[in-house]
Formats: structure tokens, sequence, C-alpha cells
């Protein structure tokens, strides 16, 4: 049991940081909702006509799933930045617990900062584009665990590189191609179970991979 | 220096001998391809790029599955060498990936007149990949040269291995598919001597991508001596 009450303490002190300081959330929520009207006025002319007939909802779902992921994106790279700031990794590493800790915990806060991302992304985007089912809500959620999960452990990949910023999105990208797929099925497809049951396996194969792995990317 | 690391560093390698069998094979297999092999009813000339475009494509994969293998060796022992043999084989990998999405570019125009189908799964899930290992390589030289590179890089090329079937599964889900699958339950959908041929193909580049990996391998680790040899001397 000390192993999930180090976690905890772990994502305490990250959502702590961030009530205390304010300086990543904000920003993605602010970021989410004038990316949304970036695509609004990217839509090419006569989508008004496409949303005469009903279609658009197809097409703007994927518009839903890029600024989410692009989104994630922003709050992954500033993920490690406390600790690296304050040179705290090193002691976290050499704290007298399990190492896959340190990543579950921030894991944790992470996931939480992309609910709270969501909160606000959704209903944003049900105001401007077109209304969003339950399967899109059960899918966004699915795929959080999986951003939160492989973005946590790159992100940390990052940290330990000369071009952290830079090189995040690009390794972050191609492992999120599947999560899109997953997510934009789960919302358009008229049976979005196997969709969601994918994501749910993306899920568990990655969050096993990272746990068994951060060890070795912090450690030398 | 001691006499087994001179040997690690070239002399009396089986590289050129590699690289003959390699040729050697590689000939066999474009004479194989051009006089042996019967044309195809269906697609005629074009059907011929078959023949490299899939064993190369196997070639990545195997190329990618070494370098994961090697990943985790390198996990499990800490042995710095398993470090180089991975980053090789995933770098062998990638060229033959790229010659993957060539080849299969060259034959989707042939064959449907266009020079990329977001309907070819197997192509599609290359460029996911390619993109990927790319990134490997950026990942790889913006850390420190030590043990901290080498571990994050064995982290990497391991999420590769567990890619490739999610990536293939969510390619499935996004596209229907309309792939020929020349391989089904049935076994190989070719003639005898299509079949043949497609295995001395597969043997010959299997042959090839070795050599290149053994060749890039021997020309890192002299590099490395070198620059050691270079520092003993310098101070």
């Amino acid at each position: 049991m000390t192993f999930l009450a180090d976690v905890a303490t772990l994502a305490r002190k990250d959502l702590r940081l961030e009530l205390r300081a304010r300086d990543t959330l904000p920003a993605m929520l602010l970021f989410v909702v004038s990316t949304l009207v970036v695509f609004r006025f990217a839509l090419p002319e006569g989508a008004d006509d496409v949303a005469a007939q009903g279609a658009d909802d197809v097409a703007a779902q994927g518009l839903l799933w890029v600024a989410l992921v692009f989104t994630a994106l922003l709050g992954l790279a500033r993920a490690w930045a406390p600790e690296r700031e304050g040179g705290a990794l090193e002691g976290l590493v050499l704290a007298p617990t399990d190492r896959s800790a340190i990543w579950l915990g921030k894991s944790a806060a992470v996931f939480i900062f992309l609910c709270a991302l969501d909160a606000v992304a959704l209903p944003a985007f049900a105001l401007f584009f077109a209304p969003v089912n339950l399967s899109t809500v059960a899918g966004v959620l699915l795929a959080n665990l999986g951003i939160c999960a492989i973005g946590t452990l790159l992100a940390a990949m990052a940290a330990a590189s000369r071009t952290r910023e830079l090189i995040l999105p690009l390794l972050f990208l191609p492992l999120a191609i599947p999560l899109v797929v997953g997510g934009v099925g789960a919302s358009v497809s008229a049976e979005p179970a196997r969709f969601l049951a994918f994501l749910g396996l993306y899920d568990g194969v990655f969050a096993i991979l990272c746990w068994a792995s951060f060890e070795y990317v912090v450690s030398e | 220096m001691s006499t087994s690391s001179l040997n690690r560093s070239g002399f009396g390698s089986p590289v050129p001998l590699l690289a003959v069998l390699a040729s050697g094979l590689v000939g066999i297999a474009l004479a194989l391809v051009f006089f042996v092999a019967p044309e195809d009813a269906d697609q005629g000339l074009s059907q011929k790029i078959f023949y490299f475009h899939v064993p190369i494509a196997l070639t990545a994969y195997a190329c990618f599955g070494w370098g994961a293998f090697k990943a985790l060796l390198l996990l499990w022992r800490k042995e710095e060498r398993y470090d180089l043999e991975s980053y090789v084989a995933v770098h062998q990998g990638t060229i033959f990936g790229a010659l993957t999405l060539a080849t299969g570019s060259i034959w989707a125009k042939a064959s449907w007149g266009h020079w990329w189908l977001w309907s070819e799964n197997q192509l599609v899930l290359f460029l996911v990949l390619f993109l990927f290992y790319s990134a490997y390589f950026m990942l790889r030289f913006s850390i420190e040269e030590g043990p901290r590179r080498a571990n994050i890089s064995a982290v990497y090329a391991l999420f590769g291995i567990a890619l490739v079937p999610v990536s293939f599964l969510a390619i499935r889900l996004a596209e229907n598919v309309i792939h020929p699958t020349v391989f089904t339950r049935e076994g190989p959908q070719m003639t005898g001597t299509m079949f043949f041929t497609f295995c001395v193909a597969w043997v010959a580049i299997s042959a090839l991508a070795y050599a290149l990996y053994r060749l890039e391998l021997l020309g890192k680790r002299l590099d490395s001596n070198l620059r050691e040899l270079r520092e003993a001397l310098s101070s």
C-alpha cells in the first residue's frame, strides 16, 4: 500500500503546484478554445451548406480530436518542468520508492489536467460545431488514459534531451495516431463499441510498457 | 590494444564474405525475377516489383524486431555493445522502410494510377513507422552520449515493436480492406516458380540487410576505437 500512497503524494504535489502557480492548465484551456475558433475559419467556404445537410458532425468530430491531441501536447511539454527547474528529479529517483511510482503519480496528475481540459473543450465544441454524444465522451476519457500514460514517459525522455520542446511532438504524434483513429471512430461510427475496445486495448498495452520501462528512462 | 579488440575492429571479419554472398544472391534473384518467373496474368510486368517490395518490407520488420530484441538485451544485461547493435538495426530498418514506401508507391502508381493511396494499409503502416523511427534518430542525437542515452533509445525502440500491431489494427479499423492479399490461410496464391522466385528474393534481401548491418556496425566500432586511440594519444 505504500506504493499507492507514494503515487497519491506525488500526484497531489503536482496538483497543488498547479493550483498555486496556475501556469499550465489556464494556458491549455485558452489554447483549446482558440484552436476551435481557428478551425471555424479554416473550414472551407460553404461549410454552412454542409451543416445544413447534417454531414458536418462527421467532419467536425475530427477537428475535436486534432484540438485535443495538440492541446494535450502543450500540457505534456510542461509536465516535467517543475522537476527540471527545481532539479528535483534526481531527488525523486533517489527516494526509497519504486521508480514507476514517479511515472504513475505524474500520469495521474496529467490525467486530471486532461479531464479538466475536456470539461471545457467538449462544451465549447458542442457550442461552436456539433453536439457531443456519449460515445465521444467515453472515447475522450479512454484516450486521456493513453495520452497521459504514453505522454508522461515521452516527456521524461524529451526532458533528458537538448531539444525538449522540439522533440516531444515528434515522439508523441506517431504514437497518438491509433488514439485518434479510435477516438474519431468512437465519435462517428454507428457501432462505437469496437473503437472503444480498441482504445482500451491501446491503453492497456502501453500502460504496461510504460510502467515497466519508466525506471530505465530516469536512471542510468 | 589487445588482439581481441583488433579482431572486433575489422581484421578477419566476415563482412567481405557477406557482401559477396549478398550481391551474388541479389544477382540470382534479379535473374529469376526477370527471366524465370512467369509474367502475372493480371498486372503484367509491374507485378515484378512485388518480388522486391514484399521482401524489403519483411526485412524492415525483421530489422525493427532485431533492434527491439537488442534493446531488450541492453536493458536486461546492461552491456554497452547492445546499444550500438540496436541502433544499427533500427537504422537499417528505417532505410528498408523508406525503400518499402518508395517501391510501394511505384507499385501503386503502376497498378492503380496513384502515387499514394490511403486505402493501402501496409503502406500507411510503414509511413507511421517511418515517422516513428525518424523521431528515434532525433531523440538519440539530442541526448548526451552515455548510459542514459542508451536506456532511452532502447525503451523507444521497444515501443516501436508494440506500435506495429497496434497501428496495424488501427489502420484496419480506419479503412476497409482492399489490399490484394497474396498470402491467405490456404497458402500462397502463386504458381510454384513465382513462389520460388519470391523466396530467393526474400533470402537475397535479408542477406543484403545483414551484410549492411555488419558493415555499419564495423564502421561505427572502428570509429569509436579510433576516437579512443586519438584521446589516448592526445592525453
